[in-house]
């Protein structure tokens, strides 16, 4: 059977759940071989077997870290030499993509980004995409080369189908040619305890209806007792309420959670380009002509400063 | 030594109208208005304000890969402050995909020469965020990209980088490509005397011969890939909306019990 490469998005080896998913849609067209770059890869073996990689191809490089994306792409470039894949997949990160686009270039290849599906097709991978602010619905192939392709997180549930796992180590020369842009330092995001945005099944966000940062907290109550990401439309994040890294929307995270409540955002096609395939979306705004309303399962024309804390308290009644 | 800066900017159906695909499964341009793509706006202003710090001792080209509309964005970053423009024009681009895309943006900016090439952090339409990395590739040369500050300084660009995990201060010497995020600052507006100058300032129009590009190499049957099917998105079913009169959050709990969110 055809091997399928799977790049590994992690943190010192945890290895995050997009990745997990990408195993299972990988499983549909072939056997996954995961692509471990960086340190943590004893951790992340035993996890990437669990979901299916019958091998672990591994490097660790000061340069991956030193540099902006391009030693990353002379490692997988070294993996796809290996081991000849049927396809190659990677998250839609930000990173994700701009490996997969450069690996792309150097092997003649055609890429798809942000492919929210993947099926075997007579003709290699056939990649479903949301397109136009998640209006249109498209099916696309890759017609040269091997295919890249990146998939959107929350795709696919990750499956567990146990493998082999074997680790081996990958032998990767980092070019000069891919020392061009030096990391002069790096600040890690703190940690808010709550889950990651882009990975969440549930998400409350606010809009400029929160009215001041001082009332994102009421906000934040209901996404702790939903156990629930927080995000924010672009209005709020502008106005220096909430951080950038929680923006939803065209020029801020992608998501595509279970349930998405979104509360004083009035539902521009930006911010719908960004949570539009989610699967429950409810609204509380205290327009009734707000055209988020046109996208709910759920809608209360209200003030947020009732109905959200009263949600709150009924939350946390119900679940004890 | 003047600064020669190009800046990548697309024409793409403005996203507030009602967006749809031709017969052949590429983008209907003639049904909805044409405009440049608003990332395109940061990345016209991050090159103009590279250039206020140079002193003007730069200057700025305008290019654009599309149909002969797609002029209309090159006015659109003259009229901001851009010196001049170059627009790739003909009838075998059609269809192109993002790798070929790339292709000839390379070629051209080769040709026009280049120290710095700016471009915006995605389009409004494709909204794929490679054709950065992609060029960076084609040309050789660092990428520096997605950015929220960007500043040029002898030889050497200077970046910050605000990722998903954590914030980065990048660097690379020059030449290099460079993506601008819409949080590297506000794009001005055109003045009236920016806009009438933006008449007179030159555009040259080139064509796949003027690159050395093969008609096969892009457009549609040129592609590296191939949209089979395209279909619009049904309608959602018009949802349950209550007003609320004192009992809304009870109301939208119960809604959320029975989905078994709670
Ligand atoms: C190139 C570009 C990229 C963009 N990218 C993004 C993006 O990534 N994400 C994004 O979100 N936007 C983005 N935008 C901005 C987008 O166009 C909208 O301006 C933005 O989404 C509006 O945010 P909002 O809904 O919070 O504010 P508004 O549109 O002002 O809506 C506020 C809503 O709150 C309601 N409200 C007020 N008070 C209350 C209350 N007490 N209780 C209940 N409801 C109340 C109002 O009725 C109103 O509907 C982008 C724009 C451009 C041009
Ligand atoms: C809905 C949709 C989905 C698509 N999906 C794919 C796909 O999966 N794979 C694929 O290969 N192609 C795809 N395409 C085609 C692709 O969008 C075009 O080939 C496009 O020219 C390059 O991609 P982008 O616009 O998404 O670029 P992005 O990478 O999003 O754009 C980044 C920057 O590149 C510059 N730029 C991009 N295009 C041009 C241009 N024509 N002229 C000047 N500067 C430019 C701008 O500075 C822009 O801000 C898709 C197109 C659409 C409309």
């Amino acid at each position: 059977m055809a091997e399928v490469l799977v790049y590994v998005d992690h943190v010192d080896g945890a290895v995050r759940k997009p990745t997990l998913e990408l195993l299972t849609l990988a499983r549909r067209i072939g056997e996954p071989v995961a692509v471990h770059l960086g340190p943590g890869a004893d951790t992340a073996a035993a996890t990437l077997a669990e979901h299916g990689a019958v091998k672990v191809l591994t490097a660790d490089a000061p340069e991956f870290a030193d540099y902006l994306v391009a030693p990353k792409v002379d490692a997988l470039q070294a993996a796809y030499e290996a081991v000849s894949p049927a396809a190659v997949l990677l998250p839609s990160s930000t990173e994700g993509k701009e490996i997969g686009a450069r690996l792309a270039v150097r092997i003649g290849s055609g890429i798809i980004t942000d492919a929210v599906d993947l099926e075997a097709g007579d003709e290699g991978p056939v990649a479903t995409q949301s397109v136009f602010a998640a209006s249109y619905t498209t099916k696309s192939r890759i017609t040269k080369g091997t295919p890249v392709i990146t998939v959107k997180p929350n795709s696919a549930a990750p499956e567990a189908a146990p493998a082999a796992g074997t680790v081996e180590q990958l032998t990767v020369t980092v070019a000069d040619a891919s020392k061009g842009t030096k990391v002069v330092s790096r600040t890690p995001r703190e940690s808010t305890g709550r889950p990651d945005l882009t990975e969440a099944a549930i998400v409350v966000s606010g809009g400029r209806g929160v009215n001041g940062a001082e009332n994102f907290p009421v906000i934040e109550a209901l996404a702790d007792s939903l156990g629930a990401a927080v995000g924010a439309s672009r209005a709020a994040v502008d106005a220096g309420w909430y951080p950038h890294t929680n923006q939803v929307g065209q020029t801020g995270k992608s998501v595509s959670p279970q349930l998405y409540i979104a509360a004083g955002i009035s539902g521009a096609i930006q911010h719908r380009a960004g949570m539009q395939t989610s699967k429950t979306i409810v609204a509380i705004n205290k327009d009734a002509e707000a055209p988020i309303f046109d996208l709910v399962d759920y809608g209360v024309v209200g003030d947020l400063f009732e109905v959200v804390p009263a949600l709150t308290d009924e939350v946390k009644a119900r679940k004890g | 030594m003047s600064l020669r800066i190009v800046v990548c900017v697309k024409y793409v159906p403005d996203a507030t109208g009602d967006r749809h695909f031709a017969e052949d499964l590429t983008v209907d341009r003639d049904d909805v208005d044409g405009l440049l793509s608003e990332l395109d706006e940061y990345a016209v202003e991050q090159a103009l304000q590279i250039k206020e710090a140079a002193d003007g001792d730069a200057e700025i080209t305008v290019l654009t890969v599309g149909p002969e509309d797609a002029n209309d964005a090159l006015r659109k970053a003259l009229s901001m402050g851009a010196d001049k423009g170059v627009h790739v024009e003909d009838d075998d681009l059609h269809g192109t995909d993002a790798l070929g895309t790339s292709l000839v943006l390379a070629k051209a900016v080769e040709k026009t020469g280049y120290d710095l090439v700016v471009c915006g952090m995605a389009s409004t339409d494709g909204t794929m965020g490679v054709l950065p990395a992609l060029l960076a590739e084609r040309l050789g040369v660092p990428q520096v990209t997605q950015l929220s500050e960007v500043s040029v300084d002898g030889g050497v660009v200077k970046g910050r980088r605000d990722g998903d995990t954590a914030t980065e201060h990048l660097e690379a010497s020059l030449p290099a490509v460079v993506s601008v995020t819409d949080q590297s600052g506000e794009a001005r507006y055109p003045s009236f005397k920016g806009i009438m100058a933006a008449k007179k300032k030159p555009v040259e129009s080139l064509d796949l011969d003027d690159l050395d590009i093969e008609a096969d190499e892009v457009g549609l049957e040129g592609a590296w890939t191939k949209v089979e099917e395209a279909a619009e998105r049904p309608a959602r079913t018009a949802g349950t909306i209550v007003k609320d009169e004192g009992e809304g959050g009870k109301q939208l709990a119960e809604f959320l019990a029975g989905q078994k969110f709670i």
